[in-house]
């Protein structure tokens, strides 16, 4: 099981700015072990983030975004006290779900 | 599992959305390729995104790149790395109500073009910024 993701959701405005860290290996397949074995592809594919029912943000990945992966983007309609939740799924299918409360600005 | 349901017809392309991936356009290997899987057949050249990234990463494991759009009802932002081995590296859908802009971490094995290729109101728009690399980020 992965370690939990680190998200901050505040307010910038009239908008909620999110920054979140993810902790996952974003292994590409192509990198040799120390005894020259292929280390297998492990990364992120898809990630979701939804607001109030609503997607505000989802992505499909590769393999060349960095080791514990960072994405911070802003969208319209949040509120302090309301959650934003972040779901990830690997190419393993992994997954994991985390959310947070928006703070004030 | 999804393919299973989607060839017993239980899930219909579109529907299960966040467990879509798009392997074809992750295996491209040039920008033409992979702006043809991701639907487009041409781009334009636009002064409307902005790439906020270093000139020089010192290490090609975690460079920074933000990616800003001032095109009109953007839909994706495309992050291409025109000399990674495979040249797509992220694809974000912007729904309505979010800002088109969006920052990550990408790996690059040597210096090379980045391309933002941005789909607005079904049209493709890009823009380059070259990224001198001094220590490889993919193969260790």
């Amino acid at each position: 099981m992965a370690d939990p993701m680190r998200i901050r959701a505040s307010m910038a405005g009239d908008k909620v700015e999110v920054r979140v860290l993810m902790s996952h290996e974003m292994e590409t397949g192509l990198r040799k072990d120390a005894k020259g074995a292929v280390v297998p592809a492990h990364f992120i594919q898809n990630v979701t983030v939804t607001h109030a029912g609503k997607t505000v943000l989802s992505a499909q990945w590769g393999t060349s975004i960095s080791k514990n992966p960072f994405m911070h983007f802003r969208f319209k309609g949040g509120k302090p006290g309301e959650k934003v939740t972040i779901s990830w799924v690997d190419n393993k299918g992994e997954r994991r779900t985390d959310e947070v409360v928006i703070s004030g600005g | 599992m999804l393919a299973l349901a989607a060839a017993a017809g239980l899930v219909r392309p579109g529907e299960a959305f966040a467990q879509q991936w798009n392997k074809a356009a992750f295996e491209t290997k040039s920008v033409a390729d992979t702006l043809k899987a991701l639907g487009g057949s041409g781009s334009t050249e636009s002064a409307q995104i902005q790439i906020t990234a270093p000139d020089i990463a010192e290490n090609g494991a975690v460079v920074p790149i933000t990616i800003e759009s001032g095109i009109a009802r953007t839909q994706t932002i495309a992050i291409l790395i025109e000399k990674n081995p495979n040249t797509l590296s992220a694809n974000f859908e912007i729904p309505e109500g979010t800002d088109p802009f969006v920052t990550t971490r990408v790996k690059m094995a040597e210096t090379s073009n980045i391309y933002a290729v941005v789909r607005a109101d079904g049209k493709y728009f890009h823009a380059a910024k070259e990224i001198k690399v001094t220590l490889g980020g993919c193969g260790g």
